[in-house]
């Protein structure tokens, strides 16, 4: 009899102890978010306040490298795996895993501040009316520019509208007469390279979403391999990287080893930190081409996905982020350009940054409205990182004399073609 | 036992030991080989296999759309081939590197030398650091602003930049992979040369064999069955190499580096979207490469018990 009142009580302590383990678990939130910019470290004081405010509620911010979102989070997301939520930035590409927040957020508000923005995840689907994240920062690619070496060498500073080609003549007139290392760099990375690409007249992709390798492209990969062959720009980049590999070397222009770096806006509050006024710099207004001057947008979102268990509480955390003051303060955190309209109309103080700093903001938000329609459709592509890929790859195969330009060019639209066959199975 | 054994009668009670191990087998290598035939003969950049339409031989027509298979440019896949040719030429060169340079250390530390452990440590420490963490050390040595540069640049010497040439970074990935694998080869043969006995050697030198001739005709011969151990685990080993030359060249100069094992890796996981059923398939061909070695081996050591 004893045994048996014993062994009730244990199975029913067992059986509370479980039911209150799922009460705990289905109140716990995983999100996957690196630690630059817009990231886990700026978004934590406003989870936390979350938390507070929503009692029962515990969302775990891990942080990951961003290596990690591009390449093992969707293998995750297609076996059903990974986190509630996290930021990612292949916005189009991942858009089938997206949960639909509709029902869950401000839908108005979710339509009027990220018009533009929120169509981009929709990626696949383009006559699709779902929210399936909150844009969480727009990002400009761009270059900045060692103004110390410019007035060192007496050479004047290319003005607002000069092409590539002026940027690479000055620049490497400030290289011989400084003695440094190297007059242009630009990251190893598809999306860096289509800003030169679009400006030469590349359109990319077709309004049906096939890739397109016209003249523009071709002009723009002689002239990048030139700049190789004639050393305006290093090997270490593009040259000696192989694959899909992504490279940067922005520490060549924080050691004032290059005149001029074409990175992008995330780079700034590094720039802030480690050089601040070690040296006079600057962000340049977009370089241009025969075609236009335009940089290509970026961003990341703050996404949830379709396999959580919890989708009202994913879309309330979401919803509670993507409120104006919210939002504005990890914009502020993080010292990026915000997607959110009404803080584009506004402004968004940064009362951490340098004066340098905040003009260089302005200056890359000012380039925003000069980005021409083939840099939002590329953007936008459910295939851009599939031709960004194929560019860096091929791009490098030439510089090492593996592959002529024509030859390149027929394997980049090849191997896209190849992916769009694959998905399309 | 008893009891079962009366049932399935001794001669069946071997499986019933061995049902264990089958089953893992079963499970942990053949099941993911099944699966490996069968992705590579669906298509789309879905996982689920509900979700993947059957293709038939589309991946393998793929690999294999070639005009002239001895020039890589002329294949529909000519980054496969050219992984493909990379390995092919990758793999005998570092085998023989690494066993050459464990062969020479291990007959080196098997001497009464002073601080002889301190140097077996110094040797086994790079096998215990994680490939990602000796590429990054090595990328920073051999990099345009590295350390190796530095050192030149002190000398008087010009820098060079090591890992721009298709040349150099080739040798720098065989050295890099040879000095993070190399302790643990070097330990084994060090066991193979401890376990030679020492009579042979005073018999040696009694009848005043030289140095050379006492190592290629007793201590090679006698380290032969250990010898051939290392060159399996070697070739495995060698045919696997992605890690280190992922994150040190990204299989560049162009596609200097590349080995076959980044190029499934490319397809199958960082290109998107992703190709696994061509990954698949490549990666079945190059399971058939390594039953081709495997059966090699075996022939090899047939021979050695025999001769």
């Amino acid at each position: 009899m004893k045994r048996t009142r014993i062994g009730l009580w244990a199975a029913s302590t067992l059986l509370a102890a479980t039911a209150l383990t799922g009460i705990a678990q289905a109140q716990e939130l995983t999100v996957f978010c690196d630690d630059i910019g817009f990231g886990c470290l700026t978004m934590d004081p406003v989870v936390k306040r979350y938390e507070s405010e929503n009692p029962g509620v515990k969302v775990k911010l891990e942080t990951v490298p961003y290596q990690s979102l591009v390449e093992s989070l969707p293998v995750q997301l297609e076996s059903g795996e990974g986190p509630d939520a996290a930021i990612i930035t292949d916005l189009g590409g991942l858009s089938r895993y997206y949960l639909d927040l509709t029902p869950y957020v401000n839908a108005a508000n979710f339509e009027k501040e990220y018009s533009q923005t929120l169509q981009w995840l929709r990626g696949s689907n383009p006559t699709s009316k779902a929210i399936n994240g909150m844009p969480t920062t727009l990002t400009v690619n761009g270059a900045y520019v060692n103004l110390t070496l410019f007035e060192q060498a007496g050479v004047a500073v290319p003005k607002e509208g000069a092409t590539w080609a002026e940027w690479a003549e000055a620049t490497r007139k400030v290289a011989k007469a400084t003695n440094t290392e190297y007059a242009m760099e630009m990251d190893r990375s598809g999306h860096r390279f289509a800003s030169l690409a679009i400006s030469y007249g590349a359109e990319l992709v077709d309004d049906q979403g096939k890739p397109v390798i016209d003249k523009g492209l071709k002009d723009a990969v002689e002239q990048f391999v030139a700049w190789h062959k004639d050393g305006t720009m290093p090997m270490d980049l593009w040259g000696a990287v192989g694959g899909a590999t992504h490279r940067e070397l922005f520490s060549d222009f924080l050691n004032a080893k290059t005149v001029l770096y074409f990175g992008g806006s995330w780079t700034l509050s590094q720039m802030d930190k480690e050089v601040a006024d070690l040296f006079d710099w600057q962000v340049a207004p977009a370089p241009c081409g025969p075609s236009s001057c335009t940089v290509m947008p970026g961003g990341g979102a703050l996404v949830g996905f379709k396999h959580t268990k919890q989708p009202e509480a994913v879309g309330k955390l979401i919803d509670y982020i993507a409120r104006s003051k919210n939002n504005a303060e990890i914009v502020s955190a993080a010292v990026e350009i915000p997607a959110a309209k009404s803080l584009i109309e506004n402004g968004v103080t940064y009362p951490g940054a340098s004066q340098r700093t905040q003009q260089s903001l302005s200056t890359f938000i000012a380039q925003i409205p000069k980005m021409a329609p083939a840099a939002y459709r590329f953007q936008g592509w459910r295939y851009q990182r599939a031709m960004m890929n194929a560019l860096t790859t091929r791009i490098s195969q030439v510089l090492n004399d593996e592959l002529e330009v024509d030859a390149a060019l027929d394997r980049v639209k090849q191997d896209v073609e190849l992916a769009i066959k694959a998905a399309g199975q | 036992m008893t009891g079962l054994q009366k049932v399935l009668g001794i001669g069946r009670m071997p499986w019933v030991f061995l049902l264990p191990n089958l089953l893992a087998v079963l499970f942990f290598s053949l099941l993911p080989v099944a699966i490996n035939v069968f992705y590579s003969v669906t298509g789309s950049d879905r996982l689920y296999p509900s979700e993947r339409p059957f293709i038939g031989s589309v991946n393998y027509e793929t690999l294999f759309d070639c005009t002239n298979y001895l020039d890589a440019s002329t294949c529909s896949s000519d980054l496969f081939w050219r992984a493909l040719g990379n390995s092919l030429v990758f793999v005998p060169i570092q085998v023989i590197c690494m066993i050459g340079v464990a062969l020479l250390a291990a007959v080196c530390l098997n001497r009464e030398i002073r601080g002889r452990g301190s140097f077996r440590a110094v040797f086994f420490f790079p096998v215990m650091l994680s490939p990602v963490v000796v590429a990054l050390t090595w990328q920073w040595i051999l990099q345009r602003n590295g350390a190796l540069n530095g050192i030149l640049t002190w000398l008087g010497l010009s820098p060079v930049n090591w890992l721009v040439f298709p040349n150099t970074a080739f040798f720098w990935s065989v050295f890099v992979t040879v000095w993070a694998h190399m302790g643990f080869y070097t330990i084994i043969l060090l066991a193979g040369l401890q376990s030679i006995p020492r009579d042979v050697y005073e018999a040696a030198k009694m009848d005043s064999a030289t140095n050379w001739r006492v190592f290629t005709r007793i201590t090679l011969p006698l380290l032969k069955p250990v010898l051939l151990v290392v060159f399996v685990l070697c070739v495995i080993r060698s045919v696997q190499t992605f890690d280190e030359l992922y994150v040190l060249t990204g299989g560049g100069p162009g596609s200097a580096t590349m080995l076959i094992v980044q190029y499934i890796y490319e397809v199958g996981f960082a290109v998107q979207p992703r190709n696994f059923g061509l990954a698949a398939a490549a990666s079945l061909l190059l399971g058939v490469v390594l039953l081709i070695f495997t059966g090699l081996q075996l022939r090899l050591s047939r021979n050695s018990q025999h001769g």
